[in-house]
């Protein structure tokens, strides 16, 4: 700051101890009435919000609120919007699809969240210990997350390949007949299972590393009182370590279940929702209907349904914490 | 037993194993790709699986630019990329300075409206989105994917909770100095605040990089496409050249693999911060 405006501030200053009222135009600007200083900070605070907020409400808010306004209407994205009412709304009880989407989403959140949640903690505590070359061992861990999608899938499938991929051929040596050997994501009944791997090994490093942090945050206190006391390490794992990562958990449990409501991805990549409707999950269901037969009301109507398992989720989770700190 | 006048445990070699386990695990995808690129396409699934070739096809590594325009890709992905980044570091923090640090009407509410949306699936709204765009005539442009991605609530959520954790005496010594809000901003939030803008930037980058249905649904030109969708059209459409696409696959990995090395020391620091933990 200038000599000039910290002299500037200072006349001001003496200005008011010694009259009181300010007299030239420069004092005015210096000294404000109350109500003026607040308006003033308010816009300089919504200044500094503008930016983002502008382009936030544009694309993001308005686009939610007319995806909440077109799942009443019928629309194909050419032609004249129509009311529709709830058309939409019932038409989801008799789409087979939808509801094979609907499980489907159920059925790969109840087996990758809790999945995800205990690799990503046993991970963080082995990587929490003094181990020479820690930090590759994290950064190897860490980098399927950023690793491009398109990328690792192609992979993915070649090493799952049922034919000829080394995983069956491993199996293979390993004296598992070639009749009974997974079809990974070729098999309607392993398809599931092959997306599911997939995104654990895509997203435990991330998991991991937020348990990591939490681990840090755990006062030392702690487990030197429970060395005083004769605890063994899977008893200081359980009475200290998880307790104390309570809120690091539920908040990797919420985040684990509304990525695993929005999985699309990788099942985009791997087994495009096949074979048959196995993997056919509520996103996959949307993107269909709005950008393949261009249904919009309809894909609207199940973006609904989606934000809703999502808030409703959300909500659950949040109660529950609160009732467990209460 | 006693290795370099240190004891070691059973405990310690158990400990040894598993983490070497799990990061071979981890990492065998990768080391297959690598192997696979220097291939030819008939020795890529031999088995058993010779990791390093003995005749390693570094002309995998010279088709792949001719047979796609992987330059012009790349380039199209880094314009947006780095655009993006920088939009969404200046915007989130510039805003997050003022949820932190300042009082204003409405602050909560608009505050909760952030919250609300980080939770809100992109796949609720991409088709009226994509609706808006084709209304401003920005399909098959550049710009549509950076209005879509430069203004986030996750940005500016992130930064904001790294600056509730700055003391607030810091920003009101430098108001008594007679500092305005936005030198305050500049000069003392913004230097300390480099774990924040660093996991920051490791998210944008790979998200944008690695983005394939935001491109997907808004570039249709060839000369417009980015590398994650040039590399599925080069899957399908040489899909039994597995030593090119693997190359391809592992040439779109580079730039993620160097920003992500970059900054990882900051990420754990930052993610611990900026309260991500929760």
């Amino acid at each position: 700051m200038s000599a000039q405006e910290e002299t500037s501030v200072s006349i001001s200053n003496s200005a008011i101890a010694t009259d009181g009222v300010p007299t030239t135009p420069r004092r005015k600007v210096a000294v404000l009435s109350r109500r003026q200083r607040k308006i003033r900070n308010a816009l300089v605070a919504y200044s500094f919000i503008a930016p983002n907020f502008l382009g936030f409400a544009v694309f993001t808010l308005g686009p939610i609120l007319f995806a909440f306004a077109l799942a009443f209407m019928h629309w194909d994205g050419s032609n004249a919007i129509t009311f529709a009412g709830l058309d939409n709304f019932w038409r989801l009880f008799e789409d087979k699809a939808f509801i094979a989407a609907f499980w489907n989403t159920v059925i790969y959140t109840v087996a990758s969240v809790p999945a995800t949640l205990l690799c990503a903690l046993g991970l963080a505590v082995l990587l929490n210990q003094k181990i020479a070359g820690r930090n590759f061992f994290r950064t190897a861990m860490f980098f399927p997350y950023v690793a491009s999608l398109v990328a690792v899938a192609v992979v993915w499938n070649m090493i799952f390949n049922p034919e000829m991929g080394p995983v069956n051929m491993i199996l293979y040596t390993l004296g598992l007949d070639p009749q009974n050997m997974p079809g990974w994501a070729a098999d309607r009944h392993w398809a599931m299972v092959t997306v599911i791997l997939f995104g654990i090994w895509k997203n435990m490093g991330y998991y991991m590393v937020i348990y990591l942090a939490g681990l840090q945050g755990i006062n030392a206190e702690l487990y030197e009182a429970a060395d005083l006391d004769g605890a063994n390490s899977w008893q200081k794992f359980i009475h200290v370590t998880v307790p104390q990562l309570g809120p690091t958990t539920f908040f990797v449990t919420v985040m684990l279940t509304i990525q695993s409501f929005k999985v699309f991805d990788q099942i985009f990549m791997i087994t495009q929702g096949g074979p048959g409707t196995s993997t056919l999950v509520l996103v996959y269901h949307i993107y269909n209907e709005a950008f393949i037969s261009w249904d919009l009301g309809y894909s609207s109507m199940v973006s609904l349904v989606l934000f809703f398992l999502v808030l409703a989720v959300t909500v659950f989770q949040f109660r529950r914490q609160r009732e467990d700190e209460a | 037993m006693r290795i370099a006048g240190r004891k070691i445990t059973l405990k310690t070699v158990l400990l040894y194993v598993i983490v070497i386990t799990v990061t071979l695990v981890m990492l065998m995808p990768f080391a297959w790709m690598l192997s696979a690129s220097l291939k030819l396409s008939r020795d890529v699934f031999a088995f058993p699986i010779e990791w390093i070739p003995s005749e390693p096809q570094w002309q995998n590594y010279v088709d792949i630019w001719t047979k796609i325009p992987l330059a012009l890709f790349i380039y199209n992905t880094s314009k947006l990329t780095i655009i993006v980044t920088l939009l969404q570091l200046l915007t989130s923090s510039f805003a997050a300075y003022a949820f932190a640090k300042l009082n204003f009407p409405y602050k909560n509410t608009l505050f909760l409206g952030y919250i609300a949306t980080i939770a809100m699936p992109w796949q609720v709204y991409m088709v009226p989105q994509f609706l808006l765009m084709r209304e401003f005539g920005l399909n098959n442009t550049h710009l549509a994917l950076i209005c879509l991605q430069a203004f986030t609530a996750f940005g500016v959520f992130l930064m904001r909770q790294f600056y509730m954790s700055i003391p607030t005496e810091l920003c009101e010594a430098a108001r008594i100095d007679g500092m305005n809000e936005y030198q305050i901003w500049a000069r003392i939030i913004l230097p300390l605040s480099k774990p924040a803008l660093s996991t920051l930037t490791i998210f944008t980058f790979v998200t944008t990089w690695n983005d394939f249905l935001g491109p997907m649904i808004y570039l249709t030109k060839t000369e417009l496409k980015t590398v994650q969708i040039g590399l599925r059209m080069f899957i399908s459409q040489y899909s039994a050249e597995y030593g090119l696409i693997m190359a391809a696959s592992v040439v779109a990995l580079i730039p993620v693999l160097v920003v992500f090395l970059s900054l990882q020391r900051f990420f754990v620091e930052g993610i611990a911060s900026t309260g991500l933990k929760g």
